[in-house]
C-alpha cells in the first residue's frame, strides 16, 4: 500500500481517485429488511460473467434472510462465505479483495462492531483500489460513523412505478437514494428506477417539494472528506 | 474379508449374498453351509429351502476388490510383478525370486504362513504358466509344484473347469463327454479349431490350453503401487512450533513434485513429538497445486492446532490426494490468469473458515422457493444450470418463513393490514396470487399448499407474503400467513 502511494506521488498524480476505479462504498438501509439496497447494489456491479463474492455475517443472515438466487439470476455465479463474527467478515472482504477476477465482493455487516473502524476501512478502500474491484459494504442497524469508503450511500425503498398491465400490482421498483458522503462526485439525492430486463438505472431528481436549506449551501454541495 | 468383530462361528451356515437377476444369490459360503449343500450362484430363497437356518450377509465386492488391490501391493514383498487375477486370485511371477526364499517349496509354505497370519486362507500352486497355476492352485493338490516338463501330466487329471472357461462352455465339454484337461488334450487340434473358430477367449477350450501349456504367452502386467510424496525434517533438539521449518519443508515437497510432474490437494502435516506420541495437521486445496508459497499459507493459522507436548523432533510434510498436473503458461505476457486466483482465494478461505462455510447457490428443479436452491462446493463444476425462473422472485429469502399476525384479514388477496416484526404494514398494492402446492413426493401428508402474494407496503416496502393453506381445506384450523423473502 505504501508503494501504491509513491506510485502515485511519483507519476504527479493528485491524491484524487479516478472516478472511473472501483473502490469501497458504504450502504446503509433505511431499515433492516429492505432489499432496495441490494437491488441497487447488483444493479450497480459490471456486467461481466465473473462471480461475485458474497459474505455474511450471522446476524445479517438470520434479521435480512440470505440472497436468493431465482431472485438474482444465474448470469453471475455467487460464491456465499457464511460466517459469524465481523471481524471474519472483514478478514474475507479483505482476502477476496486481493484477486482481481471477482466482479464485485458485497460485505454484509451487521450494527457497528468495533473490529468495523476507520482503519479496516481504509484498507478495505486502498485494497479494492488497487485491485480495481468494486467492494460493497451493506450496514443494517448501523450507524454512519468515521469511514474510509469513497461513496456512503443511505437507500430506502419508495412507491413502485404503476404496473404496466395491472393497476393494483407494484411493477417496476424505484428507490429513493441519498449520496450523503462521496469522494469522487457531488453527493446528492435521486429517486432511482430500474429496468431488470435491460440492466438500466435510471437515475431522477425528486420531484416533491422540499424545505429550503437553512445554510449557504456549501457545506451540502462540497464533497465532505 | 475385513469383517468387524472377528470370524464368525464355524458351526453356523453363513452365506454372503450379491443381487441377481431374479433377487440375491449365493456369492460365496462357508463350510458349514458348503456341507448343509449350499451352492455358490443359486438364489438364496432355494438354499433357504435346503437350510433353514442359513444366516444371509450381503457381500461388499468393491470393498474386496480392493482389499485384493491391497493384497497384490503387499505380496511385493516375495517378487516385484504381482497383479491382480479375477475377483479371488493373486498372481506373482516369482522367476527368480524363489531362491532368495529357500527354493519354491519354502516359498510357498512361507506365503501361506504370512497369509494365515493375516487371517486368509490361501491355496497355493507354483507352475510354470498362469493358466496351469490357476488350475493347479484350484484344483490340484495342496502346494503343488509343477515344473516344465510335467505339465501336461499334472493338468491332465484335473477337471475342464481348470481351464478358466465360462460356464456354458464347460457344460458343453461335459456334455461331449471331455471330462479333464487330459480329454480336451487328447481330442485333434484341427477338430477344437473347427468347433470353436468363432468363440472368444473365455468360451475358447483351445487357446485356454494353449494358455496353460505355455504355447500362447500371457505376461503378467504388474501395476505400479502410487509413490508417495513426504519430506521430512529431522531436528537435533526437540521443538515447540514448527512454522519456521514449514517453508524449507513445503519448497521441498514441491520439488519432489515438480519432478514427478504431480501436484497435490491434500497436504498432511505430522509433528513425532519425543514422548512417542503424533499430532497431525490436514490442509486441503480445492485445485492441484505445487506452489510452495500458497500450500505454505493455508497452514498459517492451522499451526498452532498442534499439541507440541514435550516438543517434537520430527516433522514431515506429506502431499495427499496427488494428481497428474500439466504446467501451463496461462498468458502469453507471463502473467498469472484468473481461474488460478479464484481457487487460491477458495483455499484460503476455506482453510481459515473450514470448506462448510464456502458455498455456491445454485437451481434446483423445484417449485418450492427454498428447495429450488441448493449448496454445492464453490468450485464445483455445474454441467447444467438448472431452469431458469420466469416467475419474479424476491432477492433475500428467510431461511424460516416468519409468521405474521393479521389485523385486517379480506376474503380476496392478502390481509389489508398485518403486523410483521412489531411494525404495522398496510397493504397498497399487490400482485397474486401465484399459488405453490407441495410436493406430494417429498412432502408429509397434510402439508398444506401456499399462496404467494407480492404485497408492497405504504413506504414502498415489497415483501413476499404468502398464506399457508386455504379456509376448510381439512388440514388444520385457519391459515397462517408468512413472510418468506423481500424484493428489491
Amino acid at each position: 500500500m505504501g508503494s501504491l502511494r509513491v506510485q502515485k506521488r511519483l507519476a504527479g498524480q493528485v491524491r484524487q481517485p479516478d472516478p472511473l476505479t472501483h473502490t469501497l462504498s458504504e450502504v446503509f438501509p433505511e431499515t433492516a429488511t429492505d432489499a432496495a439496497a441490494i437491488g441497487f447494489v447488483l444493479a450497480r456491479l459490471p456486467r461481466t460473467d465473473a462471480p461475485i463474492l458474497w459474505v455474511q455475517d450471522r446476524l445479517s443472515r438470520k434479521e435480512a434472510g440470505r440472497p436468493y438466487l431465482a431472485g438474482i439470476g444465474t448470469k453471475r455465479p455467487v460464491i456465499m462465505v457464511d460466517l459469524s463474527r465481523a471481524v471474519d467478515v472483514l478478514w474475507a472482504l479483505e482476502d477476496g479483495l486481493r484477486c482481481r477476477s471477482l466482479c464485485g465482493v458485497i460485505g454484509e455487516i451487521w450494527g457497528d462492531p468495533p473490529a468495523l473502524d476507520f482503519t479496516a476501512t481504509k484498507r478495505l478502500a486502498l485494497r479494492a483500489e488497487a485491485a480495481d474491484v468494486p467492494c460493497w459494504l451493506i450496514r443494517r442497524a448501523a450507524s454512519a460513523d468515521l469511514s474510509a469508503a469513497r461513496d456512503r450511500w443511505r437507500i430506502s425503498a419508495v412507491p413502485s412505478a404503476p404496473h404496466p398491465h395491472d393497476a393494483q400490482a407494484p411493477g417496476t421498483p424505484r428507490w429513493a437514494l441519498d449520496l450523503f458522503r462521496s469522494r469522487r462526485s457531488k453527493p446528492g439525492q435521486w429517486v432511482a428506477t430500474y429496468d431488470r430486463a435491460q440492466d438500466r438505472l435510471n437515475l431522477a431528481v425528486p420531484v416533491r417539494d422540499r424545505t429550503l436549506a437553512t445554510g449557504d449551501g456549501t457545506a451540502r454541495g462540497r464533497a465532505a472528506g | 474379508m475385513e469383517r468387524q468383530g472377528g470370524a464368525p462361528p464355524d458351526d453356523i451356515p453363513i452365506v454372503l449374498a450379491r443381487e441377481g437377476h431374479h433377487g440375491p444369490v449365493i456369492h460365496a459360503a462357508n463350510r458349514t453351509a458348503r456341507v448343509n449343500g449350499i451352492l455358490p450362484g443359486s438364489r438364496v430363497v432355494d438354499m433357504r429351502a435346503i437350510c433353514p437356518e442359513l444366516q444371509v450377509e450381503f457381500a461388499d465386492e468393491a470393498e474386496d476388490r480392493a482389499a485384493l488391490d491391497r493384497l497384490v501391493l503387499w505380496a511385493r514383498r516375495w517378487c516385484p510383478w504381482t497383479v491382480r487375477d479375477g475377483d479371488g486370485g493373486l498372481i506373482l511371477d516369482t522367476t527368480g525370486s524363489d531362491h532368495l526364499l529357500g527354493g519354491e517349496a519354502a516359498m510357498l509354505v512361507e506365503m501361506e504362513t504370512q497369509l494365515s497370519l493375516m487371517g486368509l486362507t490361501a491355496r497355493l500352486a507354483v507352475a510354470p504358466t498362469w493358466g496351469a497355476a490357476w488350475a493347479l492352485a484350484r484344483f490340484g493338490p495342496v502346494r503343488s509344484i509343477c515344473g516344465a516338463e510335467e505339465i501336461n501330466f499334472k493338468l491332465g487329471a484335473l477337471p475342464v473347469t481348470g481351464l478358466r472357461l465360462d460356464d456354458t462352455t464347460v457344460l458343453l465339454l461335459r456334455r461331449l463327454g471331455l471330462k479333464t484337461i487330459g480329454a480336451v488334450m487328447d481330442v485333434p487340434r484341427l477338430s477344437l479349431t473347427r468347433r470353436f473358430i468363432k468363440a472368444g477367449l473365455a468360451a475358447n477350450p483351445l487357446l485356454r490350453l494353449d494358455q496353460a501349456l505355455g504355447k500362447l504367452a500371457e505376461p503378467v502386467a504388474s501395476m505400479d503401487a502410487k509413490p508417495r510424496f513426504a519430506v521430512q525434517s529431522r531436528l537435533a533438539e526437540p521443538i515447540f512450533d514448527p512454522t519456521p521449518y514449514l517453508p524449507e519443508l513445503c519448497e521441498n515437497l514441491c520439488d519432489t513434485l515438480k519432478q514427478a510432474g504431480m501436484g497435490c490437494r491434500r497436504l498432511h502435516l505430522t509433528v513425532y513429538r519425543t514422548d512417542g506420541d503424533v499430532s497431525h495437521v490436514d490442509v486441503a486445496t480445492s485445485a492441484t497445486t505445487r506452489d510452495p508459497t500458497h500450500l505454505h499459507g493455508l497452514f498459517r493459522d492451522k499451526v498452532e492446532r498442534i499439541n507440541p507436548g514435550f516438543g517434537f523432533d520430527l516433522i514431515t510434510l506429506e502431499a495427499g490426494s496427488v494428481e497428474a498436473m500439466q504446467e501451463k503458461q496461462n498468458r502469453l505476457d507471463g502473467g498469472s490468469d484468473d481461474d488460478l486466483h479464484l481457487t487460491r482465494l477458495v483455499d484460503r478461505l476455506s482453510a481459515k473458515f473450514g470448506p462448510r462455510a464456502i458455498t455456491r447457490p445454485v437451481l434446483r428443479e423445484s417449485h418450492i422457493p427454498e428447495r429450488a436452491e441448493g449448496q454445492v462446493a464453490a468450485l464445483a463444476n455445474i454441467a447444467d444450470l438448472g431452469a431458469v425462473t420466469t416467475q419474479d422472485r424476491p432477492l433475500r429469502l428467510f431461511d424460516h418463513p416468519e409468521e405474521v399476525r393479521v389485523l385486517y384479514a379480506v376474503p380476496e388477496g392478502p390481509p389489508a393490514q398485518f403486523v410483521w416484526r412489531r411494525q404495522t404494514h398496510r397493504v397498497t398494492r399487490y400482485a397474486g396470487p401465484e399459488r405453490i402446492a407441495p410436493e406430494w413426493w417429498k412432502d408429509r401428508p397434510g402439508t398444506r399448499l401456499r399462496d404467494y402474494f407480492k404485497i408492497e407496503d405504504q413506504s414502498g416496502r415489497r415483501i413476499w407474503l404468502y398464506r399457508e393453506g386455504l379456509h376448510e381445506d381439512g388440514r388444520g384450523g385457519d391459515p397462517r400467513w408468512f413472510v418468506h423473502g423481500c424484493f428489491a
